[in-house]
């Protein structure tokens, strides 16, 4: 177990470096100007100007070079000149070209917020969407799982940022029903940290759900056809502890899965519903950041955790499937 | 919820399935079970009537889809009553169970009445220990038993079953057992509380010949212990000869023949049966000698044949006069002779006795 975690983090590394060559040469070899839009920035641009800000960037070194300035940033301080000299000290992930920050701070801010939005709604979804698929799945055939079935169709046909949109448009700016959405930091003012997540926890959570409900109603359905449930019956227990005990247990391991995977993702930035809810986040820092001048710096940085939180969301997984299912191994 | 629903039943009423005087403990009266499906009605069971008592196993022979599963199933409660329709009779120890609410049936499974399937790898919980699974059991029926207790009575019957450090071999998973005594396993959480009627569907039939003597063995040991009727489903004739008291033969749904064990081996009255016998192979025979299966499919039970369910397959119709065996269901009728020798054939009398005869000889030159 002890090696294949060693095995897996050596692997994990190895993924999350790619990934940064990968992000990086995109950059590189893309139709991005950095150097040209920051010198345009302050009045009129002249060669020399231009000439110096290339320069201070490094952008007229090779793509390598730049890859091995911006890698050598992780480990020790490093100063950037982006007409101003800032000092970047290590982790040193870059200073954004738009905000003139260091990105580390700008990703630690907003990772509260997106982390409050996340967890709490990828927790809802998971919870109501494991329950509702195995009633419907228990009950199969009848009314109210057709209804079900029909319903999360209907709700997972929408476009996940139309139906957001139309949930703010109506349920807020119109109608008022929900307060205004916002981030708060809960150690300010946790009221406010609540009023104003609310809607965004219900309609990440509603789209969500269906799908996660029509997951765990699919495995359950097979798993309520396995022998092992006709035993707990057998033995004398109800159907319904024969169904959330023995069904469920065994039910639940691909929904984890996916899961695991889907709460990475979402870490890394909820981009539609920061974007729409008005929340500061990893999310939607990355979209702010291809607005105007492409920030890469916090655009890789956003690539890079994002990498990162898939890789580890994936052994964490693997890990937790040795405590569900006794049968296997990490070898 | 459990807890005081089991003390009020006691209450309600202490004798219930208790075994009674003057009746067999299981008595199986007109069984009719159907399936409706998106393509029709499934006729599963029709019309199957049997009886058991204490200290007795009763074997069901038949091919798949004959039925045998799905009547014992009827008996343990366990189809699903939105989707299955019963009729007819089935008592135990004098208590009506057809139409008996799913909290009664609930009591009385695993409880008076359990049940052992064939595959022991797939019925065991693939993530639960042994012990906790046995333990489960004894607990669904003794609410009062602490967690303790359960693991405790799990880990006495995993020792009464033949299972070596049974204290330590309760912490295992199935998948850490053989199939042997995953068998045995299943065994001890079958009569884990006692229970005073077993069902058997195909116990031995995944393992190998010696684990399978080993289990049969088992069973029949711990029939003489604990005084229960076993209803022993297989279609292994091998089986039969060796477990069962009485034997009835299933075809299509419905009982075709019933006897002693020793009528059926020996004096097989009914031509379905005479080809199961031929198709079992004997270890003292001339081994050029093929087997004889039997021609044909079972039936659809969507559309069950007409008359006589085995006419299709018979090679006997044309000794019955005025195509009664295609027009006319035989009844269940006693046979010429026997203890309580019941078949379902037109064929009576003599002329079963010239052509049970006729039928081995003539079948293995048909063969040769």
């Amino acid at each position: 177990m002890f090696g294949y975690i060693v095995r897996r983090l050596i692997a994990a590394v190895i993924v999350v470096v790619v990934i940064s060559m990968a992000t990086f040469a995109m950059f590189f070899y893309g139709p991005s100007d950095p150097a040209g839009q920051l010198c345009s920035e302050q009045g009129r641009c002249t060669q020399e100007k231009r000439a110096a800000i290339e320069e201070g960037l490094g952008l007229n070194q090779s793509g390598v070079s730049q890859y091995g300035a911006w890698a050598k940033g992780l480990f020790v301080d490093r100063e950037i000149d982006l007409g101003v000299t800032y000092e970047c000290d290590a982790p040193c992930l870059g200073i954004s070209y738009n905000r003139k920050q260091e990105v580390r701070g700008l990703i630690t801010a907003a990772l509260p917020a997106t982390a409050s939005l996340v967890l709490i709604g990828a927790a809802l979804y998971f919870v109501v969407g494991v329950v509702v698929g195995s009633v419907a799945a228990r009950h199969r055939g009848t009314g109210a799982d057709r209804g079900l079935v029909a319903g999360s169709l209907l709700i997972s046909s929408i476009p996940y940022y139309l139906f957001a949109l139309l949930a703010w448009i109506y349920l807020i700016n119109k109608w008022g029903i929900f307060p205004d959405s916002g981030y708060t930091p809960l150690s300010e003012n946790p009221a406010a940290w609540f009023s104003g997540l609310l809607l965004p926890w219900i309609v990440l959570a509603t789209a969500n759900m269906v799908v996660y409900a029509r997951f765990s109603r699919g495995s359950m359905v097979e798993v309520l056809g396995e022998d092992y449930v006709r035993t707990a019956m057998a033995k004398g227990l109800s159907r319904r502890r024969a169904t959330f005990k023995h069904g469920l247990r065994a039910a639940i391991v691909p929904v984890v899965t996916i899961f695991g995977l889907d709460i990475a993702t979402l870490l890394a930035g909820a981009i539609f519903t920061e974007q729409i809810f008005e929340i500061d986040g990893v999310g939607k820092l990355a979209l702010d950041s291809i607005e105007g001048i492409i920030d890469f710096p916090v655009l890789s940085a956003v690539v890079l955790i994002s990498a990162m939180l898939v890789v580890v969301a994936n052994l964490v997984v693997d890990i937790l499937y040795t405590a569900i299912d006794p049968r296997v191994r990490l070898t | 919820m459990t807890t005081t629903g089991t003390v009020a039943e006691s209450k309600e009423d202490p004798t219930a399935f208790e075994p009674t005087a003057g009746e067999p403990y299981l008595v199986v009266d007109d069984l009719t079970v159907k399936f409706p499906t998106a393509d029709g009605l499934v006729h599963a069971v029709t019309g199957l009537s049997y009886q058991v008592e204490m200290g007795k196993t009763l074997g069901i022979v038949g091919e798949s889809g004959s039925g045998k599963s799905v009547s014992s199933m009827a008996v343990v409660g366990l189809h699903d009553a939105k989707r299955t329709r019963i009729s007819g009779s089935i008592r135990v120890g004098g208590t009506e169970i057809v139409g008996l609410s799913e909290n009664r049936m609930r009591r009385l499974r695993g409880n008076q009445v359990a049940m052992i399937f064939q595959d022991a790898l797939s019925a065991l919980h693939p993530f639960y220990r042994v012990g906790a699974q046995i333990s489960e059991a004894y607990r669904t029926h003794h609410p009062s038993a602490s967690k303790r207790d359960g693991w405790d009575k799990a880990v006495s019957m995993l020792d009464r079953v033949g299972i070596p450090q049974p204290d330590q071999r309760a912490r295992d998973y199935p998948h850490q057992f053989s199939g042997g005594m995953r068998q045995r396993a299943m065994i001890a959480m079958a009569l884990v509380n006692d229970p005073k009627l077993l069902f058997a569907d195909e116990p031995t039939t995944a393992l190998d010949v010696t684990v399978q003597a080993q289990i049969l063995d088992l069973l029949q040991e711990l029939q003489r212990d604990f005084g229960s009727a076993i209803v022993f489903i297989t279609h292994d004739l091998g089986v039969i000869a060796e477990m069962a008291d009485d034997v009835l033969v299933m075809y299509g749904g419905r009982g075709v023949e019933f006897g002693t064990c020793k009528t059926i081996l020996a004096n097989p009255q009914m031509p379905y049966t005479w080809g199961l016998l031929e198709s079992v192979p004997e270890l003292v025979s001339d081994p050029d000698l093929p087997l004889l299966p039997i021609p044909g499919t079972p039936p659809s039970m969507l559309t069950p044949p007409s008359g006589c369910p085995f006419h299709p397959r018979c090679r006997f119709t044309g000794e019955v006069p005025g195509n009664l065996c295609e027009r006319e269901l035989p009844e269940f009728l006693p046979a010429a002779e026997g203890r309580g020798h019941l078949t379902r054939c037109h064929l009576r009398g003599s002329a079963v006795e010239v052509l049970s005869r006729a039928s081995v000889k003539e079948g293995s030159a048909d063969g040769q």
